[in-house]
């Protein structure tokens, strides 16, 4: 087993005392049960009562953030969308396909984070807006973490682009200078601005060099004496070899070129042509890279992977991706100048950056409150074919673990857990087992949503937990006393016990008030009344009412005397059945033939002579009469069918 | 698909419902509601599908639905109906039924009326538990419910109490409703059955009963054809598409074979009845177009990216001059279109009238198509 790296973070258990009172636990599958014991601490003995409270305590606690439910309902798409898109495409195109992938994921952040913000800014409460606040910032810092993971492990920028993308990240990123190139621009004269050269500084420092150029030209007009100056730099910047995005041309023609230009930047610096203008000069200085002038701009850089990308775009722009750990380093380093240590988001970008791809998860992971960002990007790192060689040594492989945890983290949400189901079915090794035991602990407050539940369980073949779930419905459905539905949700788990069960009460029922209830259910049993006997017995029975009911009488003796002989009546029900047959007998029509009569006589003899040791059947009067009713009528019925079978035949 | 416009609300979305324009309006609808489930806190909530209302606000978001006004609702929101332009019914899950009551001037919503545990179970210690309303039909000022229970309601909007109550009207659960006519109802239950109840009669019995044959598949949901009464369709458990003639027989002139899950809701529309529209737990919603002449459709059927299939469908009955019924061969075709291309989760509501259609999924999003036929 490995050692944890970190030591583990302390829960305050706001409400509970431990100083006063041991507590005790119970694991749930994603949050911990928390209450206050009776017992005090040691000196104190058994202590008072203790409060009858119980602590909820949750692991991903960003699950219940409001806003965010939209990024993990969004991404679900997403992901789903992925999971489809199983490797039909092969090289160029399948690179380019989970790209896009990936910058749906990051448009779902942005949108997350401006509808955080528009709440940050609508409230009026302080502390919701700190809330607000802190979600844009740490939605802010995983948008920038998958960027550069995007740039640099999903579409892999070779040397050349590499560069283009790392200019783009900080442009999009580092934002905060926004506002003065804002200001600036939209003053009525730009050049008198006393923030004017800043803003240049800053469209230089990210490489923006038309955005530059249009600017300079204005100080010039504004200033015509510095127009030799302002020509001569206005001219390298133009001429500055950027690499492209095509294939026009190769690496080496730009090193070439750039080298050109890089001398040619010097030679005008060593001229002094710049001295004049501080400003200008300053901005050479930048252009041929040199690394005390770009750290002099610091505050307008405000980040050191700023920092990092305007090195490399002036000295070294033909930058490949293994070469770019040391310059981080070293950026990091000479940034931050041993002034401040760095934090966890510096952190995570440097082990992105020195391509560690497992530290940048793991760190990830420490750091964020949810799992739904190391879940996604893994899954996305998993797609691209960068983490299979790596096993945990505990679970499945690493993308597996992580989806379980989040969607593990949806299931203990009393909503979300529909998200989760889906997430379940792309862990190939324990998303089964997991989906079985969270499915059966989801709280079935309707019918309707039992159905949803039940149908996630049957296109999985899940037959365990659809008896269960079925088995849940048909008991509160008895617990009503609807007796109708039990039946349906036993008839649909097709669980023969409990649906002789529910028959059992129908015909207690039935005993005891004479007429049936739920008559709509029973008469449209169909083929489901095979499922159980007593099921059968009861739909039959039913019939024999039915037919007596439309006084087809031949037809229901016949059915009456085949449910004693085929079995099919309980031995309990048989006096009842026998009951029934007396008005049959009675009828001025003979209905029973002989041979039907010495059958019934022969249900009579055995039911009698099977209680007769039972003192309590003798003892009972009203039995003894009804046998003997009952015997009376047979030997009657016996009697006027001999003869009438005798002369029939006769004649 | 550009001419459709979504808003994630985080809530899952269990009805949403347009508002009926004013009697003499020619203007499509504008005004729809939505109801919650399955959440702690669910909600009633009003949106404005008005284009030109969000432009004027914010250039980038127009076509977004924005949201007008909500209310917490007790319970998951079962089913919803307005009654009229400014009051809806909403049945709960707790088997209550509440009018509530939307105030245009102030953009407010309110409880107007409420029948406490209209649905209620008698269990074994004859304490009551609430029992879900799972279906609520208006005919102002007139109000069904069907519940869990197997008990119908008639309720009227401004009396206290119900008018009449249909004690163990069903052994089964009664999932829908629909008025046939102003004095009697149609009611579907999980046991396959379509029952028409007269409510003038006093006899707690059904005047009559449908029922699939074989398989007692559940009917989920019912709707009535808006103007050739007899016609009806209900949508199954097994995604089925049933139409049934009422008017003779006790089984379905057609089953269409449809959705690969619960059809949760089927709805003609209003004034184009030739065509239908159904959705699914299985995540898609269909439209069903049975116009007699294909050839003569506008196009926007055969756009690109949407899945077009043509199905015959088999019919029993030959007198009835109603695509719906017909089978003349030659005229025999069905036009169905998918309008939701990948979708995973359950679409749980539609609703349609005029050109636009609203839905809402259990993804927590809503989505509005003001063009249908365009």
């Amino acid at each position: 087993m490995e050692e944890p790296d970190t030591e583990p973070p302390l829960v305050v258990v706001p409400g509970a005392d431990p100083s006063a009172r041991q507590l005790c636990f119970a694991w749930g599958p994603a949050e911990v049960l928390v209450c206050e014991t009776r017992f005090g601490r040691a000196d104190a003995g058994e202590g008072a009562p203790g409060s009858s409270r119980v602590f909820v305590v949750r692991r991903d606690q960003d699950i219940y953030i409001q806003t965010l439910r939209k990024l993990f309902n969004e991404s679900h798409g997403i992901f789903m969308g992925l999971q489809r898109s199983e490797e039909e495409l092969a090289g160029k195109s399948r690179k380019a396909q989970l790209v896009q992938v990936s910058k749906n994921y990051r448009s779902v952040i942005r949108a997350c984070m401006e509808d955080m913000h528009q709440a940050a800014v609508s409230t009026r409460d302080p502390a919701l807006q700190g809330q607000y606040s802190t979600q844009v910032s740490i939605l802010s810092a995983m948008e920038l973490i998958w960027n550069l993971c995007e740039i640099l492990f999903v579409e892999a920028a070779a040397a050349g682009p590499l560069l283009l993308r790392l200019l783009d990240w900080v442009r999009l990123h580092v934002c905060d200078v926004d506002s003065m190139v804002r200001e600036v621009l939209s003053s009525e004269n730009p050049s008198k601005h006393k923030l004017f050269w800043n803003v240049v500084d800053v469209f230089v420092l990210q490489g923006r060099m038309d955005e530059a150029r249009h600017l300079l030209s204005k100080e010039v007009t504004a200033n015509p004496t510095s127009m030799n100056m302002y020509k001569i730099l206005d001219d390298l910047m133009k001429k500055m070899p950027m690499p492209s995005l095509g294939n026009t041309q190769t690496l080496t023609e730009l090193e070439l070129k750039w080298q050109h230009w890089h001398e040619e930047c010097q030679r005008f610096l060593q001229d002094g042509t710049f001295a004049s203008n501080p400003h200008m000069e300053s901005i050479c200085k930048i252009l041929v890279g040199d690394e005390d002038a770009i750290l002099e701009k610091k505050e307008l850089m405000t980040t050191w992977y700023h920092f990092l990308v305007t090195r490399l775009l002036y000295s070294h722009p033909t930058v490949k991706p293994m070469e770019l750990r040391f310059y981080a380093q070293s950026s990091m380093d000479l940034f931050l100048g041993g002034e401040s240590s760095p934090e966890p988001l510096d952190m995570i970008l440097m082990a992105a950056f020195e391509f560690e791809m497992h530290q940048v998860i793991k760190e990830c992971s420490i750091v964020l409150s949810n799992w739904w960002f190391v879940a996604h990007l893994t899954d996305l790192l998993d797609h691209c074919k960068l983490l299979q060689s790596h096993n945990l040594y505990f679970g499945s492989n690493m993308r597996e673990f992580l989806l379980l945890e989040y969607a593990s983290g949806l299931f203990s949400h009393h909503s979300l857990w529909q998200l989760g189901v889906d997430y379940f079915d792309h862990c190939p090794e324990f998303g089964r087992v997991y989906l079985e035991l969270h499915i059966e602990r989801i709280p079935l407050n309707t019918e309707q949503k039992a159905l949803k539940v039940l149908r996630i369980c049957e296109q999985r073949q899940m037959h365990e937990q659809v008896r269960s779930i079925c088995k849940i419905m048909a008991m509160k459905a008895l617990r009503n006393n609807r007796l109708g539905s039990a039946l349906s949700w036993s008839i649909r788990a097709k669980d023969a016990a409990f649906a002789t069960l529910i028959s059992d009460r129908f015909l207690k029922d039935y005993c005891e008030r004479g007429c049936f209830s739920d008559l709509d259910l029973i008469d449209n049993l169909g083929p489901s009344m095979l499922l159980s006997d007593r099921l059968t017995f009861l739909g039959k029975y039913r019939e024999f009412h039915r037919l007596y009911g439309e006084k087809r009488f031949p037809e229901a003796a016949r059915l009456l005397l085949t449910l004693m002989t085929a079995h099919i009546a309980p031995c309990s029900f048989w006096m009842t059945l026998l009951t029934d047959a007396l008005p049959l007998l009675e009828q001025k029509e003979i209905i029973f033939s002989a041979e039907q009569t010495y059958e019934l006589m022969r249900c009579l003899e055995d039911l009698t002579a099977g209680n007769a040791d039972k003192q309590k059947f003798q003892e009972d009067d009203v039995e003894t009469t009804k046998v003997e009713m009952l015997r009376l009528a047979l030997a009657r019925n016996l009697a006027r069918v001999i003869v009438k079978e005798g002369t029939v035949e006769g004649s | 698909m550009e001419d459709v416009s979504a808003k994630f609300v985080s809530q899952k979305i269990s009805r949403t419902r347009w508002r009926p324009p004013p009697a003499a309006s020619l203007q499509p609808p504008d005004v729809f509601a939505t109801g919650s489930w399955d959440n702690e806190d669910n909600r009633i909530s009003f949106w404005s599908a008005d284009d030109l209302g969000n432009v004027g606000l914010n250039g980038e978001y127009h076509g977004e639905p924005h949201l007008l006004c909500d209310i917490q609702h007790n319970g998951d929101v079962m089913d919803m109906q307005f009654l009229d332009q400014e009051r809806i019914v909403v049945a709960s899950s707790t088997g209550t039924v509440t009018i509530f009551r939307h105030h245009q001037n102030n953009q407010t919503l309110s409880a107007n009326h409420r029948w406490e545990r209209a649905h209620y179970h008698v269990d074994q210690d004859t304490s009551c538990g609430g029992a879900a309303c799972t279906g609520v039909v208006c005919n102002n000022p007139e109000i069904v419910t069907v519940g869990e229970d197997g008990r119908i309601n008639l309720f009227r909007a401004d009396q206290k109490d119900a008018i009449r109550t249909i004690d163990n009207a069903d052994s089964s659960t009664l999932h829908a409703v629909t008025f046939l006519r102003t004095t009697e109802i149609l009611t579907v239950n999980s046991i396959g059955q379509l029952k028409i109840w007269d409510l003038r009669q006093q006899r707690n019995e059904p005047s009559q009963i449908f029922s699939l044959a074989g398989d007692r598949v559940p009917l989920h949901c019912v709707d009535r054809h808006p103007n050739q009464q007899h016609i009806v369709a209900t949508g199954g458990q097994d995604g089925m598409l049933s139409i049934w003639d009422i008017r003779q027989g006790t089984m379905p002139v057609s089953l269409l074979n449809a959705h690969e899950a619960e059809m949760w809701e089927v709805h003609f529309h209003p004034s184009n009845p030739d065509h239908l529209f159904t959705c699914s737990e299985d995540g898609s919603l269909w439209h069903w177009d049975s116009s007699t002449n294909v050839s003569e459709k506008p196009s926007f059927l055969h756009q690109g990216g949407r899945s077009t299939t043509y199905l015959s469908h088999n019919t029993i009955n030959q007198s009835v001059v109603s695509a719906w019924l017909s089978n003349d061969p030659t005229k025999d075709r069905m036009e169905i279109t998918n309008l939701i291309p990948n979708q995973t989760l359950s679409v749980n509501s539609l609703d349609v009238l005029g050109p636009c259609l609203v839905y809402g999924t259990d993804a927590e999003a809503i989505y509005v198509n003001r063009q249908l036929f365009a």
